[in-house]
């Protein structure tokens, strides 16, 4: 099988730690602040930051399109945090004016959802899907889903109380999407689990180009 | 409907840890943070692409021009400018003032700067930052000044330059003593890194870290007479994380332009045809001050120890 490369958006934000989280799983990775560093890519990973700027920096070169196309095309796509509010179809919270949004994955988000920074929280989450030990996340003023459409699957959900309870990791075909950081953990899972879904692409890819 | 495959979290919520104060400086990199002193100013870092913007009563060169004590903003002004945005809200403590912090906290901001920028409190004793559920971030000259407010709990560091002068050059010293100590630091062994602790006046673990990690255990930013586009990818090619722009945004020509710009600058500081396009055309830049003309006693990097 050809070697991966998976591309980090790097507008902003904490993309240098994804890169080194996909070294330590051993991808090949790259930055991508223009179009034309999407060629090539296997998968992309939209990193946690703010989404406004990220938002405003990718309109200014022109990724705002080449990104949408990027995902409609069913290419595996990992957004973190401020990543996920960039994939989601729909979003609460916005700053005044809105802001553009890639889109393809079929949830609603709240942004800030837990609130401000005080509000920030670690915690350890059960993740069938990654098995034992359970996950620790880390949530910095961070969004939640509220709503997800039929073809979603929920990998995660995080219970506050009795009566709130929120996704905060989904799947849905090539897109995974966390809500918390887990690149800034030493856990390694989800970007096994990227890669794999990346893999996988491939592999369907090339089955239906031979076949 | 959806699948549900039953994942939920296991026991509490932490809040306040040290990985989340310093996880959202991490979130700000690759970021300018603005000096705002008004909702509407607020709202226009926003749209220029701010990751985060700082709320205070005067921008540094109007603490330098106006004199007289300089203290945390009125609680009011700070409310406006979160109601205002969506983006962190960060506000200034005066050096050792931490009732001052206390009531910032309580506001809801997301980082507290304390400030070499305001009149200091305490002349001998920082914040005791690890009281805090919010993260603080402390201005620096040195590596040795960088490690003692961390060892005080500060989740972010940033230079402290010489605000409200427009001039780069200070910032510039002080990104340069930081680097090249912890490249000195990658070339020692353990005896000559106990000698360097002592000699910095750092903690040793502090300084074991970071010679291992080979950078700062935390996130750092420029600060302090950052003007221009070019500037804030000169910090950047020097290799700090981020910038922060105080007087140089709202003391020119055209603000917005001028942030849009920065911001642009501070994602593609590697790409000279990018930095050319993105500095042409910016109306005028706040009028600096040469560094040489200023008494020691109107240096404000030197308040802090």
């Amino acid at each position: 099988m050809a070697k991966l490369t998976i591309g980090v958006l790097a507008l902003q934000g904490a993309f240098a730690e994804h890169i080194n989280m996909l070294g330590k799983v051993g991808v090949a990775a790259r930055t991508v602040r223009k179009p034309s560093e999407l060629d090539g890519l296997d998968g992309l990973i939209i990193p946690g930051g703010e989404s406004t700027t990220m938002a405003l920096v990718a309109e200014r070169w022109g990724l705002v399109q080449p990104l949408k196309a990027w995902v409609q095309a069913g290419k595996p796509t990992w957004g973190t945090c401020a990543g996920m509010i960039l994939l989601s179809d729909r979003a609460t919270g916005q700053k005044q004016g809105g802001q553009a949004l890639i889109g393809g994955l079929d949830v609603t988000v709240s942004r800030n959802y837990f609130g401000r920074q005080i509000d920030s929280f670690e915690a350890e989450l059960s993740v069938p899907k990654l098995g034992d030990p359970p996950v620790h996340a880390i949530f910095i003023r961070a969004p939640a889903i509220i709503d997800t459409g039929a073809d979603v699957t929920v990998l995660a959900r995080l219970t506050e109380n009795a009566q709130r309870s929120v996704a905060v990791a989904v799947q849905a075909g090539p897109i995974l999407a966390t809500a918390f950081h887990p690149e800034l953990t030493d856990d390694l899972r989800w970007h096994e689990l990227f890669v794999n879904m990346v893999t996988i692409g491939m592999v369907t890819e090339y089955a239906e180009g031979s076949g | 409907m959806s699948t549900e495959l039953n994942g939920h979290q296991n026991g509490q919520m932490e809040k306040g840890t040290f990985a989340v104060k310093a996880g959202l400086a991490q979130m700000l990199k690759g970021g300018v943070i603005m000096d705002v002193v008004t909702p509407e100013q607020a709202r226009i870092a926003e749209e220029a692409g701010a990751c985060a913007v700082m709320a205070l009563e005067r921008v540094p060169a109007d603490i330098r021009r106006d004199g007289g004590v300089s203290r945390m903003s009125d609680p009011d002004m700070i409310k406006g400018i979160i109601e205002a945005v969506t983006i962190p809200v960060m506000a200034k403590a005066r050096i050792g003032h931490f009732v001052e912090a206390q009531i910032l906290e309580a506001l809801g901001v997301d980082y507290i700067d304390e400030s070499e920028v305001l009149t200091p409190a305490d002349e001998e004793h920082h914040i005791n930052k690890h009281k805090f559920g919010v993260p603080f971030v402390c201005g620096c000259r040195n590596l040795g000044e960088a490690l003692r407010r961390i060892s005080e709990g500060a989740a972010m560091i940033r230079t402290k330059g010489e605000a409200g002068t427009g001039n780069v050059v200070e910032a510039v010293r002080h990104a340069r003593a930081v680097y090249g100590d912890i490249r000195r630091l990658q070339t020692m062994d353990e005896d000559e890194l106990f000698a360097f602790a002592k000699e910095i006046r750092a903690p040793y673990a502090l300084v074991k870290e970071t010679a291992s990690l080979g950078r700062l255990p935390v996130v750092n930013f420029a600060a302090g007479g950052v003007a221009t586009p070019a500037d804030a990818a000169l910090m950047m090619q020097l290799g700090v994380d981020g910038v922060f722009v105080g007087s140089g945004i709202f003391k020119s020509g055209d603000p917005a332009k001028r942030a849009y710009a920065i911001v642009q600058a501070v994602t593609h500081y590697n790409d000279p045809k990018i930095l050319a396009e993105i500095s042409t055309n910016l109306g005028e830049a706040m009028v600096g001050i040469n560094i040489e003309t200023l008494s020691d006693s109107e240096k404000l990097a030197s308040r802090g120890w």
